[in-house]
């Protein structure tokens, strides 16, 4: 269950944050992500951030698996 | 009319087919549509009928909200009887519009709406020729409602059939997929949400012209995907032609704004309707004329391959998964709703 | 985020290592219908090899409301001046009458929301009505309905309240570990239950029943890699929590969203169709805010219906039965006349076997 996606914060007022959602626009409540700043990403569920995304977790696993999909590639 | 502010609004006695329906019959439809058949004002339109076979088809529209970007409610009322007919390989040449309007519409919008039929008729070369207005009483219908008919002429000797398909034949759709009805969604009450995707609602008479002359007797059949979207109009092809069709998520063209938003509502854009788009079958040897024609044409600039009729697997619609798996796509089932979970 | 996306060539590398490293037979549930729909819609269960089992579990809250709740619910609907807002998962669940999309065409007065707040705002623009929101979901969603409600309280709205059907994962996975019909060898545990929860709460998988739980990401590259984890674990008789959504699951979760849990509600029994009461496992309004609570503002007396007969959905949600083993697949149940809960929701176990033709794959099997 539990759709979720991720978002980035482009407007903070108050608890209501407008997010870009792959060049679509909506805002949301960030009631339960008070540590939420303007470029991060966040984590949307039924109009709610959930979770701010670590964005440099992110970016590891990503670089991660670009250097197995080279040696995949290399093999 | 007169002068105290009544014509602002529609009222009942405008479709009481008294002065007022006169009126408004003069100052709105006439005014817009005006052409010598439709002037007779006769309860009939007389029509020459010219050599051929001719195509006749009827849809209503109800789309809510009536305005939307991209389009509203007159210009979707005449593309899409429109294109019924070009999808059939008929060039399209009448129309007749029948009006319902809700008790207390907004003269103004029916004027805009009006506007809208005119200058799409106008860019797809048909003429409305008949048509009536009924107003009923507020809350008996929601603002309003538009039916129209196409006639259209099909040339002798031109046969356009999802019983032509043939193992090796290709899929071909004329642009991305979904974003009238995504443009729609936006719109809808408690979803709101901001998108730089407007509907494609345009008439494809231009297009299918051009598809036929590059393909010729290659082309089996075509079909422009609306309700129920790309699945469900493949989902028909496949049981009408009892053919098996393969596309490939990797070559579905899909506007990024268009997958996100559909990741965030939890829907597949392969079910989101589309008010502007073609799909064509047509023989392997003649897709890439085929599809140079398409691109040739602004409303076919993002035509591309998407898949390919197979002999196995008849009457069902396969997807081949960018993983390379496949799995069977079915028709829509109801209404597409916003999940949650 | 898109470069998720861009990673065909890792997913089939990773397939390729799951090929070479799995030679003994691993059941797998996904607890998450979300997971269930992603391994449809990507094809995986044909990718696997041929040993590794992949089992939908209880892992969506429209499957697993029960048909008495939601008789319930039909009867509040059917009452003068209730606006009953909800998600719209909810719309075509049937109880054991009608469903919500029947209610609306009747007459009653349903509204498909996308947010909680969605509903306070109706609220607010129908000051003279009931503004009911129907409350399902698990500890993801619970967060976003406190938080309404907080707002609700500070706003002074006095016709929103809250009918809470609300589910919690940890209590119904431990009951079917106790089952003992149940042969799971390992979980792929909600990634977006567990955003909320963190990894903690569900350390007594690999503590006291020795399977290994892993913590997963929605993208098929993700899925893949928390198999290639739990198969290691398994094979090395390691069983652990681990976090392989590290981008979006933090061990402590969030607990924000966990401390708005706690204020508003607290765990109650609830009823979890096909697998029966749990203790627990469930979620009330507290005492406090009964006011908001419109199970107690609007009791109803109404005789339950009688459940369908043949719907082996039980069994599908234990991973005891593949959905077209039940009698009814295909047959009597389908997306458009559904009639047990896995076949209503989009993400339920049936209707994503039946949509993306996994009984095809499931027969390969």
């Amino acid at each position: 269950m539990c759709l979720a996606i991720p978002a980035k914060i482009m407007k903070i007022n108050g608890m209501i944050a407008e997010v870009d959602i792959g060049g679509n626009t909506k805002e949301i409540n960030i009631t339960l992500t008070p540590e939420a700043k303007i470029g991060d990403y966040v984590l949307v569920h039924a109009g709610f951030a959930i979770q701010v995304i670590d964005e440099k977790a992110a970016e590891e696993i990503f670089e991660a698996w670009e250097v197995a999909y080279e040696s995949l590639q290399r093999q | 009319m007169t002068k105290t502010g009544q014509d602002d609004v529609i009222l009942l006695g405008h479709g009481s087919g008294g002065t007022l329906t006169n009126q408004l019959v003069k100052t709105v439809f006439q005014d817009a549509f005006g052409n010598p058949i439709l002037n007779e004002m006769l309860d009939a339109a007389v029509l020459d009928v010219p050599k051929g076979r001719i195509a006749f088809t009827t849809d209503s529209f109800v789309v809510d909200p009536i305005f939307f970007p991209g389009g509203d409610i007159g210009k979707i009322a005449v593309c899409g009887t429109v294109n019924d007919l070009a999808v059939s390989g008929a060039e399209p040449l009448y129309l007749s519009a029948g009006f319902i309007i809700e008790e207390g519409f907004p003269l103004g919008d029916l004027r805009r709406i009006v506007h809208s039929m005119k200058e799409a008729a106008g860019t797809a070369g048909v003429r409305v020729v008949t048509g009536d207005t009924k107003v009923v009483g507020r809350g008996s219908a929601d603002k309003i409602f538009i039916s129209t008919t196409g006639v259209g002429l099909i040339p002798e000797g031109r046969q356009l059939s999802p019983r032509r398909m043939q193992p090796g034949d290709a899929v071909i759709v004329s642009g991305s997929l979904g974003e009238h009805g995504l443009a729609i969604l936006a719109q809808r009450e408690g979803l709101s949400f901001t998108t730089p995707v407007v509907s494609d609602c345009a008439p494809l008479q231009r297009l299918t012209r051009a598809i036929l002359e590059a393909g010729g007797e290659g082309v089996r059949c075509m079909r422009d995907p609306t309700r129920g979207g790309l699945a469900t109009t493949l989902n028909e092809l496949a049981a009408q032609s009892g053919q098996g069709i393969l596309v490939h998520e990797e070559l579905l063209p899909l506007r990024r704004e268009v997958v996100r938003a559909c990741e965030m509502l939890g829907i597949d854009p392969i079910y989101l309707a589309n008010e502007g788009r073609v799909i064509v079958v047509a023989a392997h040897d003649v897709a890439d004329r085929v599809l140079e024609a398409m691109r040739g044409l602004p409303e076919g600039t993002g035509a591309v391959l998407i898949g390919e009729v197979i002999p196995d697997n008849p009457g069902l619609v396969l997807l081949e998964t960018e993983l390379g798996a496949t799995r069977i796509i079915t028709m829509l089932e109801g209404e597409p709703l916003p999940r949650i979970c | 985020m898109s470069h998720y996306k861009d990673n065909k060539g890792y997913a089939r590398y990773l397939l390729d290592l799951i090929h070479k490293e799995a030679d003994l037979p691993l059941t797998i549930m996904e607890v998450c219908g979300t997971h269930t729909v992603a391994i449809a819609r990507s094809g995986l269960r044909e990718l696997l090899p041929k040993c590794i089992r992949l089992l939908s579990g209880p892992g969506c809250p429209v499957c697993v409301t029960d048909d008495l709740d939601l008789d319930l619910v039909m009867a509040l609907v059917r009452e003068k001046g209730i606006i009953l807002a909800t998600f719209g998962d909810m719309m075509r669940v049937p109880g054991t009458q009608s469903s919500l999309l029947q209610e609306k065409s009747r007459g009653a007065d349903v509204r498909v929301v996308y947010s909680p707040a969605d509903a306070l705002t109706l609220a607010a623009e129908n000051p003279d009505s009931e503004v009911v929101f129907l409350g399902v979901g698990f500890e993801t969603t619970v967060p976003t309905v406190a938080v309404t409600l907080e707002q609700a309280i500070r706003q002074g709205l006095k016709n929103f309240s809250v009918y809470s059907l609300h589910k919690l994962l940890p209590p119904v996975m431990k009951a079917l570990l106790e089952d003992p019909d149940v042969k799971i060898d390992a979980f792929i545990n909600p990634g977006h239950v567990c955003t909320i929860l963190g990894s903690e709460p569900f350390r007594f998988i690999p503590e006291e029943y020795g399977k290994p739980c892993i913590v997963t990401g929605f993208e098929a590259a993700d899925i893949l890699e928390a198999v290639l984890i739990m198969l290691r674990q398994h094979k090395e008789n390691r069983p652990a929590v681990e976090i392989q959504y590290r981008r979006a699951v933090r061990p402590e979760g969030n607990p924000v969203a966990v401390s708005f849990i706690e204020k508003y509600f607290e765990p109650a029994t609830a009823r979890w169709r096909g697998i029966g009461e749990v203790p627990d496992s469930g979620l009330a309004l507290r005492e406090e805010y009964a006011v908001y609570d419109a199970q107690r503002r609007f009791p109803l007396s109404i005789t339950p219906g009688k459940r369908r007969k043949n719907c082996s959905c039980g069994e599908v949600l234990k991973g005891l039965k593949l959905p077209y083993e039940c009698a009814l697949f295909g047959k009597v149940c389908t997306p458009v006349k559904p009639v047990g809960p896995c076949m209503v929701s989009t993400e339920g176990s049936c209707a994503a076997y039946y949509r993306y033709g996994a009984q095809k794959a499931g027969v390969a099997h």
